[in-house]
């Protein structure tokens, strides 16, 4: 106990490579990223909500049972709380991928706060990376399809405005349109996650850098970890309203790039 | 312990940078999002929007089936109050038509008696006056024979007694005056 929790203790402060841990597959490998912690989680999660709606959604019946109800009460919400309310009646149609989106984001923050695993695949950029350019992209798209090219780009670059500060808010425009939206989306999820699990290692290995360099620091120990208790309150706070914000932005882009008025 | 920190960051800085994506990673989580798109929005969505639908459906056809059962029960209502109404006044000209019957019927049956009881008084009377007339036919007969008969007695004794004769006669007289002065 006493060794383990001085090995814990240097491991204080923790450090941007606590996020990359060991390769499960090669088993230790340091430089192998194909099968990691966070890889197989991203599995698990996919695994884990396949299987609960498939399994919920087997036998479909007018009247649900519990699962059955639990399931469309998931994707009733992402449908009727974020696609119809940010979209309108066309938002129907992107229900199905924002619910996907939603939920795959929810689970995978989930694993933040889970006892044992306690990190989120989505502290390493790759993942929120992926998702914010499958919503950039299909901003875009829906845009052009919805416009056509010229006319979108025109409703989304030109905005009603006297001529003369056209060649300063063209730009703006721009940037803020088609620069930084993927960025600003997949950072706040990641950044969020991240910080998060960084937090929780502070309170958690300060506990034990403190209790192994003095026995006298304890009851500060016993707070440090206290506090990585309330974090963790904290943090599944976060965790829902970080995937509701990604699901939520992604509508509202998709309905900037219908909409006719600018 | 600065050391420690300057040589992890150093050693993180080196190895890893948090906001540069791993490609491998970007590998597998594009797989794997791509197969739960596929499986969700392929296999479950839709299904689901059907269910919905199929709820609303039901829903929506059960409000008009009650509302139609409604309908008819309200016009059947109207209908049994209409009939009821009708057989009312049906009644109630059954009725008054009945007293006026009876009411007739009443005035002739009395009439009817009254006219027999007439009948029967007249008949009477003619029947009382028929016997009086023959009654007095043969007494007048009768007043005759006798008066015949009287005259031959007298005659027959010759007249005897002129005096006890006269008184006779003048009896009879007298009789038959009150016999016949009766009417």
């Amino acid at each position: 106990m006493i060794g383990q929790s001085t090995v814990l203790a240097a491991e204080f402060p923790p450090s941007v490579e606590d996020f990359y841990l060991p390769s499960i597959l090669p088993w230790g490998a340091h430089d192998s990223y194909w099968f990691t912690k966070v890889t197989f989680l991203i599995w698990v999660a996919v695994a884990a909500i396949i299987i609960f709606f498939l399994v919920s959604y087997r036998k479909p019946q007018l009247v649900p049972t519990k699962k059955q109800w639990m399931a469309e009460s998931a994707y009733g919400f992402v449908r009727n709380n974020i696609a119809v309310e940010m979209i309108g009646p066309r938002g129907v149609a992107f229900a199905p991928y924002l619910t996907t989106l939603f939920m795959f984001i929810l689970l995978n923050n989930f694993f933040g706060i889970v006892p044992l695993v306690q990190i989120s695949p989505n502290s390493h950029i790759a993942f929120p990376a992926i998702l914010a350019v499958i919503s950039y992209f299909m901003f875009i798209i829906v845009g052009i399809r919805h416009h056509g090219f010229f006319k979108y780009f025109k409703t989304a670059l030109i905005p009603p405005a006297p001529w003369f500060i056209l060649p300063l808010l063209i730009p703006i425009e721009f940037f803020s349109n088609f620069m930084v939206r993927p960025f600003s989306l997949a950072v706040r999820l990641f950044a969020n996650m991240f910080a998060g699990h960084m937090l929780l290692l502070v309170f958690t290995l300060g506990g034990f850098a403190m209790i192994s360099s003095n026995v006298w620091f304890t009851p500060f120990s016993i707070v440090s970890w206290l506090m990585t208790i309330a974090l963790t309150l904290l943090e599944f706070l976060v965790i829902c309203l970080q995937a509701y914000v990604f699901t939520v932005l992604t509508a509202s882009y998709v309905q900037g790039a219908l909409a006719d008025e600018h | 312990m600065y050391n420690t920190i300057l040589l992890a960051a150093e050693e993180g800085a080196k190895e890893h940078n948090p906001i540069i994506p791993v490609w491998q990673e970007i590998v597998v989580g594009s797989i794997a999002f791509a197969v739960l798109c596929f499986v969700l929005m392929k296999f479950v969505f839709p299904q689901m929007e059907k269910t919905f639908r199929a709820r609303v459906d039901a829903i929506e056809g059960g409000i008009k089936r009650a509302e139609a059962a409604q309908a008819e029960a309200n016009q059947l209502l109207e209908q049994y109050r209409a009939q009821l109404g009708e057989a009312r006044t049906e009644a109630a000209r059954i009725r008054d038509e009945a007293r006026a019957d009876a009411e007739g019927i009443r005035q002739d049956v009395l009439a009817k008696a009254r006219e027999e009881s007439d009948r029967i008084i007249a008949a009477g009377r003619e029947q009382l006056a028929a016997q009086r007339e023959s009654i007095v036919r043969d007494l007048r007969a009768e007043v005759g024979t006798l008066a015949v008969d009287l005259a031959s007695r007298i005659v027959g004794e010759s007249l005897a007694d002129e005096a006890r004769s006269r008184g006779t006669v003048d009896r009879f007289i007298n009789e038959l005056g009150a016999g016949t002065g009766g009417r």
